[in-house]
């Protein structure tokens, strides 16, 4: 029986974990994309907050998740097209107008959140959809087959992803304007538009990620973030600039999360502790840059706005 | 011509990120008109008022220049929230400590309290870069979030009033701090303390430090080129170290302020570190990049800063629109200022046909970490 119960807490642990991790997953991914063709995008979190707000406002609405999920990638949309202007055409640096769209995501969401909608009300959450068969497996089906169809969809862009950045040409280009854009440049390949679209690509994950977020958790409120977003950006160097590296790095902090609220909730860590466990992902982000510093390599344009002259 | 342009570019960027502001106004159906009135009415409106900005305005020119010794040694500093929280967090825990010290030893100490709990939080991530090559965006940034979940801890637990733990409301704050910490008022009559004071001297003291002294050079010299510095026998790495020590001290100087200048006198969570700092710690960098990175021009880019915040919270008494507007248009202002660098560039060339000679710089020297050059 004992061994039964510590079972199933067990896998209860990792499936919330896995849920956790959702978000940092699919913002980490996009973040990837960006990052690959040679623009940081501190905005992320943001961006995030904005797509859960008007994800969160849809739902609230309309009840209808998959618009609500729509909203929050269209709304990474739009502030990629406004981050490509900001990045590719006026070639502003990109740590300091990352901060500027936080900032204005910080304020904007806010903002709205206040005047449309006020207090906090509950939405409709991601219903989970156990996969036939796979989900009857026992143990892990349930730890991994029972889950929202947006935690599927984070983890199947990882091969996907993947796949893009390494096989395709669309892929091939990102990675060349990421790490040569001189040379891409005098190849043909047009380095503004190849970064505009991967700018748009990973501000609309961004915006995906905000939707997830906010819409596993059924209500917004400002700041829903907290951070979330500037940890996916970390989750960039300790995944090494692979999808598949950013996956164990979500995954990690899905389940320290996981593992620190299972914690609290069973009391083995007393409640005022728990603003000490609530330090574990950034502490390990602190860690993992200093131990990765040196071995990955950054994409070498990184940064650097491309200009023929 | 040219020189006119360069200064007139941050103005742009403001009243772009106002016509901004207009826009989000007439989209929650407020009137732009009325909400300006407001605004200006709010932060300017009476002595009181005034004051009220000046109060506002003082962290950020805390934060904003210590921004500037950051951003002239090409370091970058997104940690003010994190360095105001840590210098809050020393400075409560010395006057906790020791308070009984007569008010002309306690207060230096407690402000001192606070340059050091900041440098400490400052010097963190500036060693993690010199040494280990850490990228001091995503160090800072991650030690605001440790810095939050800090002060929750010590304010829920060992720094909670013991009156709060009894009454059992458990309200996340310290008990009233000691009289003889609170900064003095410097108007009779009008809420204006000492801390002012403080942040302008503070401004002018960067001011020198960077251009008379040394040690300001050096830092200068590395922002300019880190190797080029090397060559001439600077040490690279702890003029770093020492430039986010620097930058993070006088954040924490504000944390300081924050408290001892606080109506409560006390230190209060709710949280979130902008519950405490008022996001200071970025509205810093707002304020320093709109100053042109100069610790002088700081000081009236803090002030028209601080008079949107005050502004702001006006505007929702008045308007019912909510005072993170405040926050939304700040953001516009970094990305227009950060933009137009650039944009400056493109005017030039286009009016560089007609345009006579004209050698002297445009705008105070910008360092590389700005232009976008930053590896």
């Amino acid at each position: 029986m004992s061994d039964f119960f510590t079972m199933s807490i067990l896998v209860a642990t990792v499936a919330s974990g896995i849920r956790l991790a959702t978000p940092y997953l699919l913002a980490g991914l996009g973040e990837t994309v960006g990052q690959r063709s040679g623009v940081l995008n501190l905005g992320v979190d943001g961006v995030m907050q904005l797509s859960a707000f008007f994800a969160y406002w849809t739902v609230l609405e309309t009840d209808n998740l998959i618009l609500g999920s729509f909203v929050g990638v269209g709304v990474g949309l739009v502030m990629g097209v406004i981050y490509a202007v900001i990045t590719v055409v006026l070639q502003a640096q990109q740590g300091i107008s990352g901060i500027g769209i936080f900032l204005f995501g910080l304020g904007f969401s806010d903002l709205m959140f206040r005047r449309q909608v006020g207090t906090p009300k509950p939405a409709n959450q991601l219903p989970d959809v156990p996969i036939p068969l796979l989900s009857d497996i026992p143990v892990i089906g349930e730890a991994l087959f029972e889950h929202s169809w947006l935690t599927y969809l984070a983890f199947a862009m990882v091969p996907l992803l993947a796949f893009m950045l390494r096989k395709t040409t669309f892929g091939m280009n990102i990675r060349a304007v990421g790490e040569n854009p001189q040379a891409a440049d005098s190849l043909g390949v047009s380095v503004g538009w190849t970064r505009t679209y991967a700018i748009l690509i990973g501000n609309a994950m961004a915006g995906l990620a905000g939707a997830a977020l906010v819409l596993e958790l059924g209500i917004f409120q400002p700041n829903l973030t907290a951070g979330l977003g500037f940890i996916a950006v970390a989750l960039v160097y300790f995944g090494a600039w692979r999808p598949a590296g950013v996956m164990s790095g979500a995954l990690l902090y899905g389940l320290v999360a996981a593992v620190v609220l299972q914690w609290k909730a069973q009391g083995i860590i007393p409640r005022s502790a728990s603003d000490i466990a609530a330090m574990a992902p950034a502490v390990l982000t602190i860690i993992a840059l200093v131990v990765l510093a040196g071995r990955v390599q950054a994409p070498s344009a990184l940064t650097r706005p491309f200009s023929r002259h | 011509m040219k020189r006119l342009l360069g200064a007139s570019i941050p103005l742009l960027a403001a009243l772009i990120a106002f016509l901004f502001g207009a826009v989000m106004l007439l989209a929650i159906g407020a009137s732009p008109w009325e909400g300006l009135k407001a605004l200006l009415d709010g932060a300017f409106g009476s002595a009181d008022r005034l004051a009220a900005t000046a109060i506002k305005a003082t962290p950020l020119v805390l934060v904003g220049a210590g921004i500037t010794i950051a951003f002239r040694t090409s370091v970058v500093n997104i940690g003010g929230e994190g360095q105001i929280v840590a210098g809050a967090l020393l400075s409560t825990s010395v006057a906790l400590a020791v308070p009984d010290l007569p008010a002309i030893i306690l207060v230096p100490v407690v402000l001192v309290a606070g340059l050091i709990g900041g440098a400490i939080v400052g010097a963190i991530p500036g060693a993690l870069k010199a040494y280990a090559s850490v990228n001091e965006i995503l160090s800072t940034i991650m030690l605001n979030i440790v810095m939050v979940q800090l002060m929750n801890y010590l304010l829920r637990g060992p720094l909670i009033d013991p009156l709060e733990v009894e009454a059992g409301t458990r309200i996340p704050q310290t008990e009233r701090l000691s009289d003889n910490a609170t900064l003095p008022n410097i108007v009779p009559g009008v809420r204006l303390h000492l801390g002012v004071l403080i942040a302008v001297l503070a401004a002018i003291a960067v001011y020198v430090l960077l251009w008379r002294t040394p040690t300001g050079f050096r830092l200068r010299a590395v922002g300019h080129s880190p190797d080029a510095a090397k060559a001439a026998g600077i040490n690279v790495k702890r003029n770093i170290t020492t430039a986010l020590a620097l930058s993070g001290s006088l954040g924490g100087l504000a944390g300081a302020i924050l408290v001892f200048g606080s109506e409560g006198q006390r230190m209060v969570t709710d949280g979130s570190s902008a519950g405490f700092t008022g996001s200071a710690g970025f509205n810093g960098i707002v304020a320093a990049l709109f100053g042109g990175l100069h610790p002088l021009w700081t000081i009236p880019s803090s002030f028209l800063f601080g008079a949107l915040l005050t502004g702001a919270t006006n505007l929702q008494r008045v308007l019912q629109v909510p005072a993170p507007i405040a926050i939304a248009i700040n953001g516009i202002v970094v990305i227009f200022v950060v933009s137009s660098g650039r944009l400056r560039e493109k005017i030039d060339r286009m009016l560089e046909a007609r345009a006579e000679f004209d050698d002297t710089p445009s705008t105070p020297e910008t360092p590389a970490v700005v232009e976008g050059a930053q590896s």
